[in-house]
């Protein structure tokens, strides 16, 4: 059975936000001996880290606009690749020119690639089409740069795992609520567990705020003012790839110019635009419009290609005009505020901005800080150390990978649980047994659960089936395995209702399994649902409707806890029979 | 732009792409032959749309490039045995066999081909080899050391079905008949065909393109057989792409010649006119102008015949054939998607009753049942199919593809025919019979060799 993990009421930093630059701070400053503690309101992974377009930048994109970026890109491009190997997919990329796209930049593209460190080939254009053979065929000139793709959650679990192995904690679904102040000193901090409503009260010496696009809100309770703004961008997910490189359109960086194969799909993006609320935003039609008719510049073929989902992310970016003196400027992609020096909080830290490929950076300059602070004197070790898990040949991940394994342990379709994306029952098991309790999105973060073509439509059952038959034979303790994160909620006050209750019934009660079971169900559905809807067309559709068809038409899902509405209008509920019902006798 | 002029609801053209169209019904999976009978093989849904998405370069055609970086991690993929019938079936349209036998092909490019699949490619130069040596190369085929020999080193079962060798080949018979690659001295297409005679006719059943001819010319076409090599679907099916494109191109070379003059090309193996209408398009990627052409222009015999039919254009005094035929209609016949007319054709012949076997696969299809570590599993996919036949008693039974020809006969002991041998006899039976009523005639029992004694 797992424990119940009680917080610590004393620790030496306390990060807000489990994404990738909280993760990488949590290892870095346990690397250098202090015992930290790291919360997300949700799971480790779900903030902006979790929904960004997968793309390790070589830096190229940011070559004429902000070539210290640039330079930084490449040198963390470098360490990624030698401490993630396991999290990279060597795909490469490519600056293609379209016609579209200025001559002058195109001409003083490779000079400014040389400038800023970056590695870049004039490759022909004639061998860019034999390899990506579905690449517009007036592309003009092509140059070859270092991008690669880059996995998120695997990223970030690596990096939790190595501070676990210090003693350091990373815990999910607990929410920072209060900060509260003693003069300029943070004295405590009250931290929500987000699915049983308990709160608890830390102590920590030390607070860093890497909760992105959220930084606003976490230096408000701390009674800091700090100016986000955030930027939605938009995705769109297809379900394979028509390129095994990365392609970006070499031109002033816009909208819906890059497409990134990610694992077995696919990615263009992305848009941006401005949103108020990071927790609120809506995939709108004209977004989804303008990717398919910019992406069209890279492949014609485009809208004969079936898109999957669409999905959005916000970027952390920092509206505020840096000076030297309050706000340490790193350079315009990250800014490392010291809240000391800028609002006098003695012992208070932000990181906002920047990108997924420096995290590292950003998270090493973070902890610098705070170890100056603190007065630590041992240095940064993250970017020489390689990550745990990362195999002991330290390849790079391949497409192939996933299949390979499971045709080298049996093969065969009868251990699939997922189809699509091949999740086995032995992956599921063991993650089921690792991360219990979890809903299945959180399974899916960590598996690919749900994540082809089919969305959920022939997974869904099979694990939560799976799930209801692991708490009845006890090998799982009953819990709430349903969509457990919560509704946004306003900051302060802190949630006086539980949001969603986990529940640890050590003894299941008759009928638990399969009611958990049900609710999983449908809360995965709708989540999948979700990202569909803005794509709802073509053979997508049809898929929704065989989906709906197995769990409305079929399982009769519209009787279960919340299952009347698939969110996606395909489901009717129980429809009035016109005309008399034909009664069995 | 609006949504609604981005929103694309057709699916790509290219193989790999059609992988896009799956709904994951699993109806392939249930009319997969192969998948049937073995759980080495875990069907098209795995195999063809799932494992598709995670092969890199997918979209490259095999081979097609030094640098080819095609790669699928699936072994699996190479017990599929390109029947076809998976792709038929499915009612989203993905080219299921199509991306199967690429993955196969990618699984070999690049590397060194097997000797034994190099082997079963080269049609032309075993049929060559084979007739110039015909009783010393017949005698090692019946030979049990000698099969055991390839069975060994080169990984053919002893007990596949290796046809014999007819000397001299078929290309040596044709008398006065055009044979030029030049339209020069050719009869004008209304009043002639090109025959497509492929390897099997010419190397071990020249008596098939014998009766071919008869037909054709029967019905006041004259044959003209200019020069061919192998249409090349061996060396696809063993995923050799570059030799097939190379064979390729010599045929398209003489045939768009014709088929652009309005000749129509036909051709008596089910195999070699599918991959004249569309792998070498779809597969070798040949897709300009000369391959429409011939691909526009390419006939089935018995899809030919069947269309004279429609346009009352057929001779039908057809003689009595008195006989219970078991007919097969093969695989690669389905793919055409020409329907079956060699039944529709039979049901013309008077006295000949002939039964649809209505079984999917043989389980040879082409030369993967000839293969050591599939002849079981070929043998199994077949099994109901000879059950039927041995069943029916029957001594004689038509199929239009020469492989399962040889399939099936070993395995029932059957006498197997084409199906234009079957009209053939019908003719002569006519003949036999007098010009004067021949629908009505009784044969004479040695008149038709189809008819079983007493028949
Ligand atoms: C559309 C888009 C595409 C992008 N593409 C790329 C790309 O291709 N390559 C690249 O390198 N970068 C890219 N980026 C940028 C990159 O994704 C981000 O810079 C990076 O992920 C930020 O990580 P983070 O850890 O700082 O923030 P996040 O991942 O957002 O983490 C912040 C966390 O804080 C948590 N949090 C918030 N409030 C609280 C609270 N009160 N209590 C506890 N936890 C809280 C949140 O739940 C969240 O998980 C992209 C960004 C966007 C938006
Ligand atoms: S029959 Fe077609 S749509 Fe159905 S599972 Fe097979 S490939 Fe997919
Ligand atoms: S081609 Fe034939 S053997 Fe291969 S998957 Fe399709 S049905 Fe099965
Ligand atoms: S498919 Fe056609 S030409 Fe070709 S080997 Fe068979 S018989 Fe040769």
């Amino acid at each position: 059975m797992i424990a119940e993990y009680s917080l610590p009421a004393q620790v030496d930093v306390l990060i807000v936000g489990g994404g990738a630059t909280g993760a990488g701070i949590l290892r870095d400053l346990s690397r250098r001996g202090l015992h930290c503690l790291l919360v997300d309101k949700g799971d480790l992974g779900t903030g902006t880290s979790g929904r960004y377009h997968g793309l390790l930048h070589s830096g190229a994109r940011y070559v004429a606009k902000d070539p210290l970026a640039a330079r930084e890109c490449i040198v963390e491009n470098r360490v990624v690749r030698r401490i993630a190997p396991a999290c990279v997919e060597d795909t490469g990329g490519l600056f293609v020119a379209t016609p579209d796209d200025p001559d002058d930049y195109v001409t003083e593209f490779p000079d400014r690639c040389a400038a800023a460190g970056i590695p870049c080939e004039e490759v022909s254009v004639a061998d860019v089409f034999r390899r990506e053979p579905a690449l517009n065929r007036s592309i003009r000139r092509a140059f070859r740069v270092p991008d690669a793709s880059l996995e998120p959650w695997q990223l970030i679990e690596a990096n939790l795992r190595d501070a676990e192995n210090r003693d350091s904690r990373a815990l999910p679904y607990r929410q920072v609520v209060e900060i509260e102040r003693n003069g300029a000193f943070i004295s405590s901090v009250s931290v929500a567990d987000v699915r049983s409503g308990t709160i608890d009260r830390i102590a920590p010496r030390f607070v860093v705020s890497a909760a992105g696009a959220w930084a606003g809100r976490i230096a408000a309770l701390a009674g800091v003012r700090l100016d986000m703004a955030p930027g939605k961008g938009t995705m769109l997910v297809y379900n394979q790839r028509m390129t095994d490189t990365v392609v970006n359109r070499c031109h002033v960086p816009g909208d819906g110019d890059i497409m990134v194969p990610v694992h077995t799909v696919a990615i263009l993006g992305t848009t941006e635009i401005s949103v108020p609320d990071p927790d609120i935003y809506d995939i709108e039609r004209h977004e989804v419009a303008q990717l398919v008719a910019e992406g069209e510049k890279l492949f014609p073929d485009l809208r004969n290609l079936r898109i999957l989902r669409a999905y959005a992310g916000v970027r952390p970016l920092y509206s505020e005009e840096p000076s030297g003196s309050d706000g340490r400027e790193i350079s315009r992609a990250h800014v490392v505020l010291d809240h000391e020096r800028r609002d006098g909080v003695t012992n208070f830290v932000s990181i906002v901005g920047g990108k997924l490929t420096t995290y590292r950076l950003m998270a090493q300059q973070t902890s610098d800080l705070v170890c100056q602070k603190i007065g630590v004197d041992a240095p940064s070790t993250t970017a020489a150390e390689v990550l745990p898990g990362q195999g002991s040949e330290r390849a790079y991940y391949w497409l192939g990978d996933r299949l390979s394994q499971h045709e080298a342990t049996g093969g065969g379709d009868a251990a699939l649980i997922c189809e699509c994306e091949f999740v086995t029952r032995p992956a599921l098991d063991r993650f089921l047994a690792e991360n219990w309790p979890c809903s299945l999105d959180d399974v899916r973060r960590g598996t690919r659960l749900g994540m082809g073509p089919c969305q959920g439509a022939f997974c869904t059952f099979r694990a939560a089936g799976i799930v209801a038959e692991a708490i009845a034979r006890r090998s799982l303790p009953a819990a709430e395995v349903g969509f457990v994160e919560p509704p946004p909620p306003a900051e302060p006050p802190p949630p006086a209702e539980p949001l969603g209750a986990i529940v640890g019934r050590d003894e299941p009660t008759r009928g638990d399994d399969a009611e958990l079971a049900e609710r999983a169900m449908v809360a995965f559905l709708r989540e999948r649902y979700k990202g569909t809807r803005p794509v709802a067309w073509g053979r997508q559709l049809q898929e929704l409707w065989v989906a709906t068809g197995i769990y409305w038409g079929t399982l009769g899902v519209d009787a279960f806890e919340g299952g009347a509405d698939n969110g996606q209008g395909t489901a009717e509920a129980s429809p009035r029979r016109v005309g008399g019902a034909r009664a069995a006798r | 732009m609006t949504i609604a002029e981005v929103v694309g609801a057709a699916s790509a053209e290219a193989i790999g792409l059609s992988a896009d169209a799956c709904l994951k019904c699993n109806v392939c999976n249930t009319v997969c032959p192969v998948a049937r009978v073995t759980d080495l093989f875990p069907g098209p849904k795995y195999v063809g749309p799932q494992a598709q998405r995670f092969r890199l370069g997918a979209l490259l055609s095999p081979g097609t490039g030094e640098d080819s970086v095609v790669e699928s991690p699936d072994k699996t993929v190479d017990y599929c045995s390109g029947c076809g019938v998976c792709s038929t079936a499915c009612p989203a349209g993905v080219k299921i066999a199509e991306m199967n036998n690429r993955a196969r092909g990618a699984n070999r490019s690049g590397h060194v081909p097997r000797l034994r699949d190099w082997l079963l490619g080269q049609t032309d130069l075993t049929g060559w080899a084979g007739v110039l040596t015909a009783p010393i190369a017949n005698w090692s085929l019946h030979n049990r050391l000698f099969r055991w020999l390839i069975d060994r080193f080169i990984g053919i079962d002893r007990r596949a079905p290796l046809p014999a060798f007819k000397a001299p080949p078929f290309r040596w018979r044709l008398g006065k008949r055009h044979r030029s690659a030049q339209l020069a001295g050719a009869p004008p297409p209304e009043r002639a065909v090109v025959y497509f005679h492929g390897c099997a006719a010419n190397y071990y059943e020249p008596h098939v393109a014998a009766a071919a001819l008869e037909v054709l010319e029967r019905n006041g076409y004259e044959v003209i057989v200019p020069p061919q090599v192998c249409c090349g679907l061996p060396l696809i099916s063993n995923g050799l792409y570059g030799a097939a494109r190379g064979r390729a191109r010599r045929n398209l070379e003489v045939l768009a010649r014709y088929a652009r003059a309005g000749y129509r090309i036909v051709g008596t193996s089910t195999s070699c006119t599918h991959t004249l209408k569309s792998e070498y398009r779809e597969m070798l990627d040949l897709d300009d102008a000369d391959a429409r052409a011939v691909a526009d222009a390419t006939w089935d015999i018995c899809e030919f015949l069947l269309d004279l039919h429609d346009g009352d254009n057929l001779d039908t005094a057809f003689g009595t054939v008195a006989a219970t035929l078991p007919y097969h209609a093969p695989c690669q016949l389905r793919s055409h998607g020409i329907g079956l007319p060699a039944l529709d054709l039979f049901a013309l012949v008077p006295g000949l009753e002939a039964i649809d076997t209505d079984h999917d696969c043989c389980g040879i299809a082409g030369t993967y049942g000839l293969k050591k570590e599939k002849y079981d599993i070929a043998m199994a996919v077949g099994e109901p199919l000879f059950r039927k036949i041995r069943s029916m008693g029957a001594t004689e039974a038509a199929c239009d593809s020469e492989t399962c020809r040889w399939q099936i006969a070993a395995a029932t002991g059957a006498r197997l025919r084409h199906p234009v041998e079957i009209l053939a006899d019908a003719y002569r039976a006519a003949d036999v019979a007098g010009p004067k009523s021949p629908a009505r005639t009784e044969p004479a029992a040695r008149s038709s060799p189809t008819a079983p004694a007493g028949g």
